[in-house]
This record gives structure tokens, C-alpha cells and sequence, in this order.
């Protein structure tokens, strides 16, 4: 390490400064920076008292999640790795039928960050949490070497308290339980993927990064009984399904043509020979209710900008543990599968 | 989303299969030639909208699948080089090599590079001068005039770190060679719309002719599959062996002329090792002498034969059409593309890999 600057930086200068290992040494340039980029952004009573952790009052039950972001590039069409560590955490709450209050974040950061790339991180964060109605009130900071990490990762973990009437979760489902999509699939994958792979596409595809939480509550609010929830990250769609009809123990029937696909998702899937069903996504989910409520749980998420497209596309049946199968769109059966390894683009 | 939409309506599908179930008098067998065309037939299926009498096999055109054990392996031992970076297609990742395989070796600390196209691979070459960058050439004629121009362009630019591994075959030879097997089932083909869109098909004519067999060039969509079955069943039904072209919308005879050029100036036509279908004269693509510096196995040595893994795998059967996947006693039990025995269950175009996904034995529908 050629550069150490102990405790004797000079004031920070965003345009040229970037991230030292001193930065994490707990000393002096480690106030700095988190005065000069965390604490303004994320500003609230818990962090104001710069205590080792923050105390919070969490009447009832509480849900508790965590979840870390890795994603390269950290910037890509419609979001970025802020956004994500936030809306992230904060669905996850949701899923749990819980109202999503308090946040940590720990940040891994790269020697050689530039500091102007950290501050735009930190800000998305703070837009996504104020948008999502948390507030971020612990974190943690470390630096590691150059070339030992990819910039910035970050951990974010996550409480809320469970407003949910009746637990939200897979042993909930029966048979006949509609699955209702919030809205259309692949696009944050598909975002991800050009921005990666520097795919220059005609127009951007952005991410469909969002909080599903307002959404959620707003079922909740209905007196909808929400069997499960389960958001749709990686492994797609797909996936999802999969995990839960295997928790709930029973078999699930979709119809692929009313999964709603965006024509730009379709076609960049098609190219490259990926299937939709398993491209990522951050801001949709699957709700499981039963039939008689499906059409109203539709109604209610048609309110939100996020789940306004939200269609139902199937439902559980008895059967085999695991298995889905779609009806595919020319009439035929086939069997849907968790994704297997890496998606990788085909040859031709 | 226009030609995609419009051949997967699912009345048009009940009307095609309606009207081959009008024409077929008796069991007929043919074969799907691409890969890309058994992962729509399983992937929509196609097959189980045919009438019984009509087998559809799943032909060999899997270029992952049918690229030889020994150019896995070498790749492999390029990437254990010092300053060399291996690009490639991303599903040649996890096919397995004798040891190891690709991922495993980026994983390791191998260069490995994805690259979305062979230009891409010299991109990495022009920013990398310093290290020699190997480019996996492989596929049929629809990736040969791409890779031929990375070639071309490399030897234009003077950029000297640049070669290619080349193991590029043909899609005629081949069907050739399974009309030519002892005990051959196959009645009728149909050839890969993709691959002629770049060939075009006269070259299928005398083989329709000498070998008795209706090919009909067809798409991918599900509508074209079932229409290139109904011309081939017609066909046979009435004592006919032409080559039809179903995927005129994409498909001239004479194919396209520039791609053609530059495969012809880059490349040669040589005897190639196939995998699951052993070693076919003519029926593959080397660099010609002209641009034989840029072979990568001139520079690091050539590929040497090397036995094809035996064992309990039976995707050498799987890639002749002998047995469908699921006949495979090891299918979806010992072996799943998490636990890949042979190539056919990696790929995604492997039949193995498509009857997996789409049918696995816990949906009942696949066992046969």
C-alpha cells in the first residue's frame, strides 16, 4: 500500500479523491467520511447519537431479513446498487406481511473508489429509503484493498413489524390458491445484463428496482387473507414458484401466455437465447390468495404505479411437490424449472 | 413482436396438426436436425400436438454438443498458460473436459473471458497487447462467417495476438453420414433454417435425391416445426424426395452470398471429429493456408485425438437419434445439468438439457 494517509488527510474533494484504506481505519478520515457522505444523506435521531447500535421501539411481532449486493456494473439503466440494497431489504419485509421500518447497511469499499461514486450510491439509498418510508439507523464501514473487491458492496439488513392477521407463508397455500403476478418479468435482469455487457440496444431497458411494500400493506389494508408472498430475484420467476410449491407441498399449473413479458425483454431474451421465466427481477412479486379473493387482490394492486399490470397466471393443485407445469402457448404442457447454474448466452 | 408472435398462435398449431393427422396413413420417422429446433419442440410441445404416427428424432445440431472432448481439453490447457486469455461463447463454460472445464478454470484463476460475438474477442486483443488472446471458434455455418470475419479483420489490422481455436463443422456431412448408418430410422429431415439462411440448400439436393429423403429447410417457431413436418409428411406420403423450403422468409436457395465469401476465404473445408459420431471427412472447417498463423493450434500445439469419455453417458446415442433422452437410464437421476454426465445434458441446445427442463420425469408427460 503506497498511499496510507493515517489520520492526516486533507479535506475531502470529491472531483479527486478517492477511497483510502485509512478510510476504514477508524480514525480520523473515517469521521470524515462518514460525517461528509453518510450521515447527511441517511440524517436521522438514531445515527445523530453515534451510538454502536440503534435502539427502536417494535410493538408485536417483528420481522427480520438481510440480504447483500454485489452487482456489477453499480450503475445500470432504471437503478443502481443503492436503490437495490434498500428495495431489497425492504421487499423481503414485505413478503413477511410486515411493514418495513428500520434499516442497517454495512458498506465493503474498495481502496480507489472514487469518493464522487460512493456519495452517488449513498444518495440513491437515501432516496430509496425516504421513497419506502425507512430509515437507515446503523451501519457499519470497511475498505479493503485494491482489487479485492468490486468498488462498493453493501449489506443491508432489515426490521418491520408484522401487520399480517395471519402469517404470510408456504404451508399457508391450499389447493386452488390463485397465483397473482404483479406486473410484467425479466426487465431488471435484461438491465443488468446490456449494462454488463455494454449490449448497445436500441432504446435502455430499465430495471423494474422498486419497494412493492405500499402495495403489499395496501392488500393487507383490503383484509385480503394473503396466503404467501414470495418476491421474484434471482432465478425468475421460475424459481420462485418452484421454492414455494415445494415448501407448500403441492403442485402448481401456470399459463405462460398471460405472463406478461415486455415486447424489448422478449426480444433481447429471444436473441439470446434466455428464457424470461428465469431473468431477475427486484420489484415483482407473486401472491398467493385464495380463488374467491383473487379478483379483488387484482383490483387493489391495480392502484399501485409499481403492481398496476398485475395479472393472475395460475394456481396450486394437489400433485407432486415441486412441480410446475405451464400450459404453453400453443396448447401444449411442459414443466417448469428452477434455473440450473449461471444464465449463459448461447452460440447460435 | 412481429415474426415470433404470429407463429405461435395456438389455433394455427391446432390447424397444422389437424392437417398432418388428415394426410399420415402410416409411422413415419424424422429428424430434427438443430438444436434450436428440439428446444422449441419440447420447450412448446410441438410433439405432443402430432399424431402418434409420426417420431420426431432429435438430430445432432447441438454445436456445443458435438464439439470433440480434445478441443475442451485444449482450451483448458491454454487457459492454464501464462499471458493467454480464452474467449468464448458463455455455454461452452460448463462443458466438461477430460479433468475440468471452463468455469472451473476461470474460477481457478484461469483468463476466461465471455464474449457475446467473435469481434468482441478481438476487442480484448486490441486492448490486450501484451497477452495472446485465443478466440473458441466453434459452431455450424451460422457462426463460421462471424468467426471467419474476426479472422479476416485480425489479419487486416496486423493484430498479431489474436488466433483462433477452430472447430467449426458442417451440417450436409453429417446428415449424410447418419443416412449412411447401418439400420438407419430416418425417413425425413428437417434442415436448420439458421444454417441455411447462410448456406441456402442446394447443397441438400443430391442428398434428398441419391438418398431417397425429403428435407424440408424449417424454422424455429412452433408453427414452422409443425408446417416443415406437414411438407415432409406429405411429401412422404406421396413417394416424394425433394428439399422444400418452409423458412422462405428468412431462406434463398443460393443462401447469402457475402457470408459465403468470407467463410470461403478464411476458412477450408477438412475432415472433422465429431462427438457421439466419430470422425466424418469433409465435414468440417480449419483455417485455410492463407490464415493459418491465426490457428491457435500452430501457435500452442495441435489437438491431439483423445478418447471420448465412456462410461454409463449415452449422449453419443442421444446425439444419432438412437434414443430419445429420457430412454437414458441415468436421465434425471444421476445425471442433471447440475451433475452433467455427457455434453447433451450442459447445453442449453443439448436435448438432454431440454428434456430435463421441460419434462422431467416428476412431470409424467416424458416417459416413454
Amino acid at each position: 500500500m503506497s498511499d496510507r494517509c493515517d489520520n492526516h488527510c486533507p479535506p475531502m474533494n470529491d472531483d479527486h479523491d478517492v477511497v483510502k484504506m485509512a478510510h476504514g481505519g477508524g480514525g480520523r478520515a473515517m469521521a470524515e467520511l462518514l460525517d461528509g457522505i453518510f450521515r447527511p444523506a441517511f440524517e436521522n435521531p438514531w445515527l445523530a447519537k453515534q451510538h454502536d447500535g440503534a435502539v427502536v421501539d417494535m410493538p408485536g411481532a417483528m420481522a427480520f431479513t438481510t440480504d447483500s449486493y454485489v452487482v456489477r456494473p453499480l450503475f445500470f439503466p432504471g437503478s443502481d446498487i443503492g436503490i437495490m440494497a434498500v428495495h431489497g431489504t425492504v421487499n423481503d419485509l414485505a413478503m413477511c406481511g410486515a411493514r418495513p421500518q428500520y434499516l442497517s447497511a454495512g458498506f465493503i469499499l474498495e481502496e480507489g473508489l472514487p469518493l464522487a461514486t460512493l456519495r452517488r450510491v449513498v444518495d440513491s439509498m437515501a432516496g430509496a429509503a425516504a421513497d419506502a418510508g425507512v430509515r437507515i439507523v446503523t451501519g457499519d464501514l470497511k475498505v479493503v484493498e485494491r482489487g479485492k473487491a468490486d468498488g462498493v458492496y453493501i449489506n443491508t439488513a432489515g426490521v418491520g413489524q408484522v401487520v399480517a392477521p395471519q402469517p404470510v407463508e408456504p404451508c399457508r397455500i391450499q389447493a386452488g390458491d390463485r397465483i397473482v403476478l404483479s406486473g410484467d418479468i425479466g426487465r431488471h435482469g435484461v438491465a443488468v445484463m446490456t449494462a454488463r455487457e455494454k449490449l448497445d440496444l436500441e432504446s435502455a431497458i430499465e430495471s423494474d428496482c422498486a419497494s412493492v411494500a405500499p402495495a403489499v400493506l395496501g392488500l393487507l389494508a383490503e383484509g385480503i387473507d394473503v396466503h404467501c408472498l414470495r418476491d421474484l430475484t434471482r432465478g425468475g420467476l421460475a424459481s420462485a414458484l418452484v421454492e414455494v410449491s415445494e415448501s407448500a407441498g403441492l403442485a402448481a399449473e401456470i399459463r405462460e401466455a398471460d405472463i406478461p413479458v415486455r415486447e424489448d425483454v422478449s426480444a433481447f431474451c429471444e436473441l439470446l437465447g434466455l428464457d424470461p421465466l428465469h431473468v431477475a427481477n427486484e420489484g415483482r412479486f407473486i401472491a398467493i390468495v385464495a380463488e374467491d379473493d383473487a379478483a379483488h387482490a387484482m383490483e387493489v394492486l391495480g392502484q399501485y404505479p409499481v403492481t398496476e399490470a398485475a395479472v393472475e397466471i395460475g394456481r396450486f393443485v394437489q400433485g407432486a411437490a415441486g412441480v410446475v407445469t405451464a400450459s404453453s402457448i400453443i396448447g401444449a404442457t411442459r414443466v417448469i424449472d428452477r434455473l440450473s447454474g449461471e444464465q449463459l448466452p448461447r452460440i447460435c | 413482436m412481429k415474426y415470433r408472435d404470429e407463429y405461435r398462435t395456438p389455433d394455427a398449431a391446432r390447424e397444422y396438426a389437424d392437417a398432418i393427422a388428415r394426410i399420415v396413413t402410416r409411422p413415419w420417422t424424422l429428424m430434427e436436425v438443430c438444436g434450436g429446433q428440439t428446444h422449441a419442440i419440447v420447450r412448446f410441445g410441438v410433439d405432443q400436438l402430432l399424431p402418434d404416427a409420426i417420431s420426431l428424432i432429435h438430430g445432432p445440431g447441438c454445436p456445443v454438443c458435438v464439439t470433440p472432448i480434445a478441443y475442451i481439453d485444449k482450451a483448458l490447457e491454454m487457459t492454464a498458460l501464462p499471458g493467454v486469455i480464452l474467449c468464448t461463447f458463455g455455454d461452452m463454460l460448463r462443458v466438461p473436459g477430460t479433468q475440468s472445464d471452463l468455469s472451473v478454470a476461470r474460477a481457478q484463476g484461469g483468463q476466461v473471458q465471455v464474449v457475446y460475438s467473435p469481434l468482441e474477442a478481438l476487442t480484448v486483443a486490441r486492448q490486450n497487447p501484451e497477452h495472446e488472446v485465443v478466440f473458441f471458434a466453434v459452431g455450424f455455418e451460422t457462426t463460421a462467417p462471424a468467426n471467419a470475419m474476426a479472422v479476416y479483420q485480425a489479419h487486416r489490422e496486423g493484430l498479431g495476438n489474436f488466433s483462433v481455436l477452430v472447430s467449426q463443422v458442417l451440417v450436409p456431412p453429417a446428415i449424410r453420414a447418419l443416412l449412411e448408418r447401418p439400420g438407419n430410422r430416418i425417413q425425413g429431415f428437417l434442415a436448420a433454417g439458421h444454417v441455411c439462411t447462410i448456406t441456402g440448400y442446394e447443397e441438400y439436393e443430391p442428398i434428398a435425391r441419391e438418398h431417397g429423403v425429403p428435407i424440408v429447410v424449417t424454422g424455429f417457431e412452433p408453427l414452422d416445426i409443425l408446417e416443415g413436418v406437414y411438407r415432409c409428411v406429405r411429401q412422404l406420403e406421396r413417394g416424394e424426395s425433394r428439399v422444400e423450403n418452409q423458412y422462405s422468409r428468412a431462406v434463398r436457395r443460393p443462401g447469402n452470398a457475402m457470408a459465403q465469401q468470407v467463410m470461403q476465404t478464411v476458412f477450408q473445408v477438412v475432415p472433422r471429429q465429431w462427438r457421439g459420431m466419430g470422425g466424418i471427412p469433409r465435414s468440417g472447417l480449419g483455417l485455410s493456408p492463407a490464415y493459418q498463423s491465426y490457428d491457435a493450434e500452430t501457435r500452442f500445439g495441435a489437438v491431439s485425438g483423445g478418447a471420448e469419455r465412456q462410461g454409463e453417458c449415452l449422449s453419443g446415442a442421444v446425439l444419432r437419434g438412437d434414443i430419445r433422452p429420457n430412454q437414458c437410464p441415468a436421465f434425471g437421476t444421476r445425471c442433471t445439468p447440475e451433475r452433467p454426465m455427457g455434453v447433451t445434458m450442459v447445453s442449453e441446445e443439448g436435448a438432454c438439457a431440454a428434456y430435463y427442463r421441460y419434462r422431467r420425469p416428476a412431470g409424467g408427460s416424458a416417459r416413454e
